[in-house]
């Protein structure tokens, strides 16, 4: 399989990209790592006539410590934040899923901002960077401008980004509560996450579980008010969508959510 | 578009299409075709390639991509009196194959885990191998054969 023809361009600053996009309107798309938009595109199911290549804007890869909180350049590999002894001792919840994602090979080339533009609710680290309360900052026509994560998902394959604009980096405050745990349940190694829980404290988010990351907000009350971690994640299914498919129906993937909740409160606090 | 990568160490030039596939770019175009095209779809692993060092799926990354970067495939790997590489004699040795279509990924794969993590326990051999399918063997002998490897250091 091969992809349907388009024209390859790349960009060599943020600058050049964005009027690339501008040009290129609704027929072009960003490039970064390309490794949810190849497999789309060898599929037929995204079919742009217009690759704007960023992999090679050195300057949006890079993990560093700013003014109380962590930040990440859109273009850092899923490797490198996950090898990072900043994200490592800071954010370890980030590091450990984003070592995670796919198998080494994916995770040398996939990105962090690609994997969150993709948008794709079985995807780990939307779920990671919605617990983490984070900011993402992108740059577009209008200028620039930060969208809180609780803000960005809006549907399968859908995110607050307007047309033409880019993810350029993700800023993730240092979490108050240090313990933290990654869930995901999969057949195969390498496969998405059937269900995932991302556990930072007492703040939880599901992978899986509707057409977007989702907070658990239940259990989140649940835990304020006082409730025991596994008393809380009974709640763990309560207002969620969960899709059906080959892998799982809506009864099995709630019993996963309750399951996975459970134990990722129980092990976020066994390291707090 | 023209397209100009270190193969090998070889420096391979060409007009190809825009939506030239590194994997093709490297059998149709360098005409070395040890690196297989397996499932296609960035799961099995059989294209494994080293980008300038690291191991990737080359049916995953366009050949543009790659352009003025440095490939290695494991035809390369050998040196020039053909000796074979620490980690295929390793393979040889451990018998770590059995039809041997997964193997020239298997051993890519092997060279940038090794790169990464020069010592790694089995567990770490199988998630670092992860991202390569084997259908004949079982894995037990590439597990081996990577561990052999990693013993005899001088990767």
């Amino acid at each position: 399989m091969i992809p349907a023809p388009f024209t390859y361009q790349r960009a060599g600053s943020v600058d050049e990209a964005l009027s690339l996009a501008a040009e290129g309107g609704d027929d072009a798309k960003f490039l970064a790592g390309g490794h949810s938009l190849l497999p789309l595109m060898k599929l037929r199911l995204a079919v742009p006539e217009v690759l704007i290549d960023i992999g090679r804007l050195s300057e949006l890869s890079y993990v560093r410590e700013e003014n109380g909180h962590i930040a990440v350049g859109a273009l850092t590999t899923h490797h490198d934040v996950a090898s990072s002894g900043l994200v490592g001792s800071e954010l370890p919840l980030l590091a450990h899923a984003a070592g995670q994602v796919g198998d080494p090979q994916i995770r040398h080339r996939g990105t962090l901002g690609g994997s969150l533009v993709h948008s794709d609710p079985a995807g780990d680290l939307p779920a990671v960077i919605l617990v983490l309360d984070a900011t993402l900052v992108a740059r577009g026509p209008a200028g620039r401008r930060e969208i809180p994560a609780g803000e960005f998902f809006e549907g399968l394959f859908e995110t607050a980004l307007e047309p033409g604009e880019l993810l350029t980096e993700i800023r993730i405050p240092r979490p108050a509560q240090a313990g933290w745990s990654f869930q995901k349940f999969t057949k195969r190694a390498i496969d998405w996450a059937i269900v995932g829980a991302a556990v930072q404290g007492d703040q939880v988010a599901l992978v899986h579980m509707g057409s977007t990351p989702l907070r658990a907000s239940a259990v989140e009350q649940a835990l304020a008010g006082g409730a025991a971690p596994a008393d809380a994640a009974a709640h763990a299914a309560e207002g969620t969508s969960p899709p059906e498919d080959i892998n799982a129906d809506r009864e099995y993937r709630e019993h996963l959510a309750r399951v996975l909740v459970a134990r990722g409160l129980a092990e976020a606090r066994s390291r707090a | 578009m023209k397209v100009s990568m270190t193969v090998n160490g070889r420096t391979v030039d060409a007009d190809v299409p825009d939506r030239t596939l590194l994997v093709h770019f490297l059998r149709e175009v360098a005409g070395l075709t040890a690196t297989n095209v397996g499932c296609d779809t960035t799961s099995c692993g059989a294209c494994t390639v080293l980008l300038d060092g690291q191991s990737v799926k080359s049916c995953t990354v366009l050949a543009a991509q790659a352009d003025g970067h440095q490939v290695t495939t494991v035809e390369g790997l050998a040196n020039g009196d053909g000796e074979m590489h620490p980690v295929q004699r390793a393979f040889h040795l451990e018998h770590g194959l059995q039809c041997g279509f997964c193997t020239p990924g298997m051993v890519m794969a092997t060279v940038s885990l090794l790169a990464e993590n020069p010592r790694p326990t089995e567990e770490e051999v199988r998630t670092g191998l992860e991202g390569n399918l084997c259908r004949c063997t079982g894995y037990h002998n590439i597990v081996r054969a990577v561990l052999a490897a990693a013993e005899g250091g001088d990767i």
